[in-house]
C-alpha cells in the first residue's frame, strides 16, 4: 500500500504539473513543474514520507530500463541518422565530452573559491 | 473449428501491448545480467545491449517501432513520475547543496548553456540540418524534459529521445576515464558533471562509483532538467540572431 500511494502521490504532481504549465503557458515540461511542487512541499513538511520515498527509489533505481523504449526509437530514424551521421555523431560525442569536462573543472574551481569562506560561517541550523 | 496455428497466435500477440512490455523487461534483466557479470565495466552499459537486442529481434520478425511502442511505453512513461520522484533526492541532498549553492549554481548554469551550445554550434559546423540542431540542443536533460523541449524549438521530438540515449550511454562509458585524465577526483564535482552531461544514464553509471557520486549527479540531473527547460529555448533565441543560419 505504501509504494501504491507514493506512486499516487508522484502521478498527482506530475498531472497537477502539466494541468499548471498548460493553463498558463509556461515554457517548463509538466514533470519538471511537478518535482518542483513536491521538492517545495517536501521542504515544508520537513521530512519525506515514507511512501514517497520508496515510490521514488524503486523509480530511480531502475532509471537506466526506463530509457529502453526510447533508444530502440532509433531504428524509427535509421534513415535520418544515416543521412547526417557524421554531424550527429561528432556533435554528440565532442559536445558530451566538452560539457563534462568544463561541468567538472568549474565544479572543482568553484568549490575551492566559495566554500572555505562560506565553512568559516558555520552551517547555518534549522 | 480450425485449431489456433502459431501464426494466428503471432498476429495476436503482436498487436498486443503485451510482448513489447514483456520483451522490454526480459531483455533489459539480460543485459542487467550480463553488465553484472563484467564486473559493472561501462562498455556493457545495459541501455547499450538492450536496445541492440530488442533492435535485432524487432528487425529480425519484421516488427515495426509503432508496434513494439505499444507495450514500451508502459515503461517510456514511467519517465514522467521518475522526473517528479527526483524531488526525493534533491530534499535529501539539501543540507550538502545549501553549503555548495553558489558553486553548484554556477557550474550548472555554465554546464546547461555549454551542452546546448556546443550541440548547436558543432552541428552546424559539421554542415547538420536546422532540425537536427535543434534535435541535439536538449540531449543533455533527461527524456522527457529534452522531448518537450525539443518540440518547443522546431526539433524532432522522437528523434532527440534516442539522442538523449546515446548521449547519456556517451557520458556513462567515458566519465569515468574523463575525470581522472583531467585530474578531477572529488565525487561531488564528478556527480555534478555527469548528472548535467549524461541525466539519468549517466545517473545510474555515478551510483556504482560511489553514492555520493551518485546522489550529486541525481540532484544534477535535476536541476539542469529545470534549468534547460529554462535556458534553451533562450539560448536558441541567441544563437539565431547572433548567427542567422
Amino acid at each position: 500500500m505504501q509504494f501504491l500511494n507514493g506512486i499516487t502521490l508522484l502521478l498527482v504532481y506530475q498531472l497537477v504539473g502539466e494541468i499548471t504549465v498548460r493553463l498558463l503557458g509556461l515554457p517548463i515540461p509538466g514533470p519538471v513543474l511537478g518535482m518542483v511542487m513536491l521538492f517545495i512541499t517536501l521542504m515544508i513538511r520537513g521530512k519525506a514520507p515514507a511512501s514517497v520515498d520508496q515510490a521514488s527509489t524503486a523509480l530511480l533505481s531502475h532509471l537506466s530500463l526506463l530509457f529502453v523504449p526510447a533508444g530502440v526509437g532509433m531504428m524509427a530514424h535509421f534513415d535520418r541518422i544515416a543521412d547526417e551521421w557524421v554531424p550527429i555523431a561528432l556533435a554528440l560525442l565532442l559536445s558530451t565530452v566538452i560539457t563534462m569536462v568544463a561541468t567538472a573543472l568549474i565544479m572543482q574551481i568553484t568549490t575551492r573559491w566559495f566554500t572555505k569562506p562560506l565553512a568559516q560561517k558555520g552551517p547555518a541550523d534549522e | 473449428m480450425n485449431e489456433p496455428g502459431l501464426k494466428d497466435i503471432w498476429v495476436y500477440l503482436s498487436a498486443s501491448p503485451l510482448l513489447g512490455l514483456t520483451i522490454t523487461l526480459v531483455a533489459y534483466g539480460l543485459a542487467y545480467r550480463l553488465y553484472l557479470r563484467t564486473n559493472s565495466s561501462p562498455l556493457a552499459n545495459p541501455v547499450v545491449t538492450s536496445v541492440a537486442m530488442l533492435i535485432v529481434l524487432l528487425l529480425a520478425t519484421g516488427t515495426s517501432y509503432s508496434d513494439y511502442f505499444e507495450g514500451g511505453q508502459f515503461v517510456h512513461f514511467l519517465l514522467g513520475p521518475a522526473t517528479v520522484a527526483l524531488a526525493v533526492p534533491l530534499y535529501q541532498q539539501f543540507s550538502r547543496l545549501r553549503q555548495l549553492w553558489l558553486p553548484v549554481t554556477i557550474s550548472l548554469f555554465c554546464g546547461v548553456v555549454i551542452a546546448a551550445g556546443s550541440s548547436i554550434g558543432l552541428a552546424r559546423l559539421l554542415g547538420g540540418s536546422q532540425e537536427i540542431q535543434m534535435s541535439l540542443a536538449p540531449k543533455s536533460a533527461t527524456a522527457p524534459v529534452a522531448m518537450g523541449i525539443s518540440e518547443k524549438i522546431g526539433g524532432l521530438p522522437s528523434l532527440t529521445a534516442v539522442l538523449v540515449v546515446i548521449t547519456g550511454i556517451t557520458g556513462a562509458v567515458l566519465g569515468t576515464k574523463l575525470f581522472e585524465w583531467i585530474r578531477v577526483r572529488d565525487d561531488t564535482a564528478r556527480g555534478i558533471a555527469m548528472g548535467v552531461a549524461a541525466h539519468g544514464i549517466g545517473t545510474a553509471r555515478a551510483f556504482q562509483v560511489s553514492s555520493q557520486m551518485g546522489a550529486f549527479s541525481g540532484l544534477a540531473m535535476a536541476l539542469s532538467a529545470f534549468a534547460t527547460a529554462l535556458l534553451v529555448p533562450w539560448l536558441v533565441d541567441l544563437i539565431e540572431s547572433l548567427f542567422p543560419a
